[in-house]
């Protein structure tokens, strides 16, 4: 319980003392409701400081099991490097957590009170969640520009986007965004026309107008120049507390830059998945030394 | 930067810019200053066109913006022509061979009465409201189980196909209470004015052209809007549209069912001008030259289907006095040539000539309103920085 989350209690309790006398007391079933805090259903709830929690998820594919018990907790604010050998079950466990897929069994919340394998994918990106594809996946007909501008944050029903106007503050949002990502130059430039880079940087830009809570990052930096892979480090790490992110990553390089980089007193922990579980969790150093990590995967 | 080029954005994107204003009136020019004073056949061939061109810009909207090729669409044309079918039958009242309320092919079935679905059919009214409603809930019901199962691609166009070839067999039946393969003919009259004299062929003719007007525009605003640009998204890259939060579902049923009432006004249109329907409009090949036009005139900008629809029928109404056997051939030749050289059909030629109006690679779509905000407001910032 932070003092935040008190003050909004006592505030709430203050409001229905007004409405219904001094003394009185909610009651809900038979007890005194509290005010402290209060859990709405889609609104992530992460006071319990985790935003994301896969517990023993299996999924198979006729009978290749791509992923195996398969346990995930992530912290809020966190920065989780994912590594592991082709066919390890990257893709797949991003799939389960974003609603492309639904495990055969196993659990998938998001924050305390989301349960992701209730959701379509368009439900569970709009709580909050984020994902970048591996391959980059813009609107290729589109501006730059109007690609970002799709991707902010509004009402995306259908009436609301026919009569849909921009307000100065997604504008404003749009440009601090584009200039985030290096692109303000290119903003009315088909999406087509991009370079790989720009495209990949373009689609990270997206994922920010969304203003999730948790981003996760499927190869971010393949096809980049190490110049792109180094200035996407920095932005991520410039992200790290403000958005949680998952970064699936083969870059060793890129992954020993955001592990090192950054907030520095905070340990990152890097997650090894192998055959569809996890078979190593650590720093990286710890991770690297590990014999059996070594043995499927780094020592190859 | 420059100065130059945002208000060029600017322009290709209102609404009504210079150029659509000087189309709007030269067409109005032309359906009220030239239409009178042509021949009947022209007139009435013009009218014929323009309700197909109705169907290619509905065509353009769910295939050209949206990316979802249907095959179907010739059954929301003759299902909004039935409708209105059905009111004429009735507008026939006691001047039919068999001198009977009831219409003559249900004298001839030896029906006593009107079946349940004709409840109505005597009133201007109902078959105004019915020529929408009935492709509408049709493509709404079929949409939604379609795009909830989400079946795409060729996939949605096949079903399509099977769609209009199934209604087409139900319609064929005599039973099914639509006058079978003879379907409907020998109208008389529309609200009480004798429907065969050249007054009423001209008036149908620029009604129809005022109708292709307004669908025009109003299509336009939809392809501008952040609405169609989220179409343009499904059709580009639909995962990707999920994964930001929209629930592409209803995208896509929208438009696929706004797209299906135009069909169904475009019927309507069509068939007191040629004075019958039949269940050969739901035959496969129908709604195959639909997306024929959209292809021959370009995809995804509007005015090419329209145009597409006037070439392609104006060769076929020429082709078929001159040489009938080889009109098949023709336009099956045309159609692999359109879909082998010229992608972006008509409107690609014409902007490959003058690369000045091409506003962006493929010469798609005029460039929407959002990127003209983002010139000026690039400008801003730059101007900031200085």
């Amino acid at each position: 319980m932070t003092p935040d989350l008190l003050d909004a209690g006592a505030k709430r309790l203050a409001e229905y003392r007004e409405k219904h006398g001094a003394e009185a007391t909610a009651q809900s079933g038979g007890q005194a409701a509290s005010f402290a805090r209060v859990v709405q259903s889609n609104v992530v709830d992460i006071a319990s400081g985790g935003i994301l929690y896969v517990d023993e998820v299996t999924v198979s594919f006729d009978g290749f099991r791509a992923l195996n018990k398969l346990s995930l907790d992530i912290r809020v604010g966190e920065l989780r490097c994912i590594i592991g050998p082709n066919g390890a079950g990257k893709t797949t466990m991003m799939d389960v957590i974003t609603g492309k897929t639904k495990p055969d069994s196993g659990k998938a919340f998001f924050g305390s009170n989301i349960d992701l394998l209730r959701l379509r994918e368009s439900e569970i990106a709009e709580r909050g969640i984020g994902r970048k594809f591996q391959k980059p996946t813009v609107f290729e007909h589109l501006s730059v520009f109007e690609n970002l501008e799709l991707a902010a944050k509004t009402d995306r029903r259908v009436r609301r986007t026919m009569f849909a106007k921009l307000t100065a503050s997604e504008l404003d949002q749009l440009h601090s965004t584009m200039k985030l990502i290096q692109l303000a130059q290119e903003s009315a430039r088909v999406a087509g026309n991009l370079s790989h880079g720009q495209k990949q940087w373009l689609e990270i830009g997206m994922l920010l107008m969304q203003k999730p809570q948790l981003l996760l990052l499927d190869e971010p930096v393949a096809g980049m120049t190490d110049e792109e892979t180094e200035r996407t480090a920095e932005l991520f790490l410039s992200l790290e507390g403000k958005h949680s992110l998952v970064v699936v990553e083969h870059d060793m390089k890129f992954i020993g830059e955001l592990v090192n980089g950054g907030q520095r007193e905070k340990k990152k922990i890097v997650t090894v998945l192998h055959e569809g579980s996890v078979l190593a969790e650590g720093s990286l150093a710890d991770v690297q030394s590990n014999d059996r990590v070594i043995e499927v995967y780094l020592g190859r | 930067m420059t100065i130059n080029t945002s208000s060029t954005l600017s322009q290709t994107r209102s609404l009504l810019s210079p150029m659509v204003r000087w189309g709007l009136l030269l067409s109005l020019a032309f359906l009220f200053g030239v239409i009178p004073f042509l021949p009947d056949f022209y007139v009435t061939l013009i009218g014929k066109i323009m309700c197909f061109a109705i169907c290619a810009l509905a065509m353009d909207l769910i295939w050209g913006y949206t990316g979802i090729l249907s095959l179907g669409h010739g059954l929301f044309f003759a299902l909004g022509g039935y409708a209105m079918g059905m009111y004429l039958m009735r507008q026939i009242g006691r001047d039919g061979v068999y001198k009977s309320d009831l219409p003559d092919f249900m004298v001839f079935l030896d029906w006593k009465e009107l079946p349940w679905h004709w409840t109505g059919s005597e009133h201007f009214l109902w078959a105004l409201l019915l020529m929408v409603a009935a492709p509408g809930v049709l493509a709404f019901v079929f949409g939604y189980f379609a795009f909830r199962s989400r079946i795409k691609g060729v996939y949605f166009s096949i079903i399509t196909q099977a769609l209009t070839f199934a209604a087409m067999l139900l319609f064929f039946r005599n039973e099914t209470g639509f006058g079978g393969n003879n379907g409907f003919t020998d109208f008389k009259r529309i609200v009480d004015i004798p429907i065969a004299t050249p007054s009423m062929r001209i008036s149908l003719c620029i009604l129809s052209g005022l109708v292709l007007i307004a669908f025009y525009l109003i299509a336009r605003y939809l392809v501008q809007s952040k609405y169609g640009r989220v179409l343009q998204a499904i059709r580009d890259a639909e995962s990707r549209v999920l994964f930001t939060g929209y629930n592409t579902l209803w995208y896509k049923l929208s438009i696929w069912t706004i797209s299906a009432m135009m069909c169904g006004v475009a019927g309507a249109l069509y068939v007191p001008q040629v004075g019958i329907i039949n269940p050969s409009e739901m035959s496969p090949a129908a709604s195959i030259e639909i997306a024929i036009w959209a292809a021959v005139g370009g995809r995804a900008t509007l005015i090419g289907p329209i145009l597409g629809a006037f070439f392609v029928n104006g060769a076929k109404s020429w082709f078929t006095v001159a040489f009938p056997e080889f009109w098949l051939y023709f336009l099956g030749a045309l159609f692999i040539l359109v879909t082998l050289f010229l992608p972006q059909g008509i409107i690609g030629l014409i902007r490959k000539r003058s690369p000045k109006s091409a506003p962006n690679i493929e010469g798609n779509a005029p460039t929407p309103p959002a990127a003209a905000a983002a010139a000026n407001a690039n400008q801003h910032a730059q101007g900031s920085q200085a």
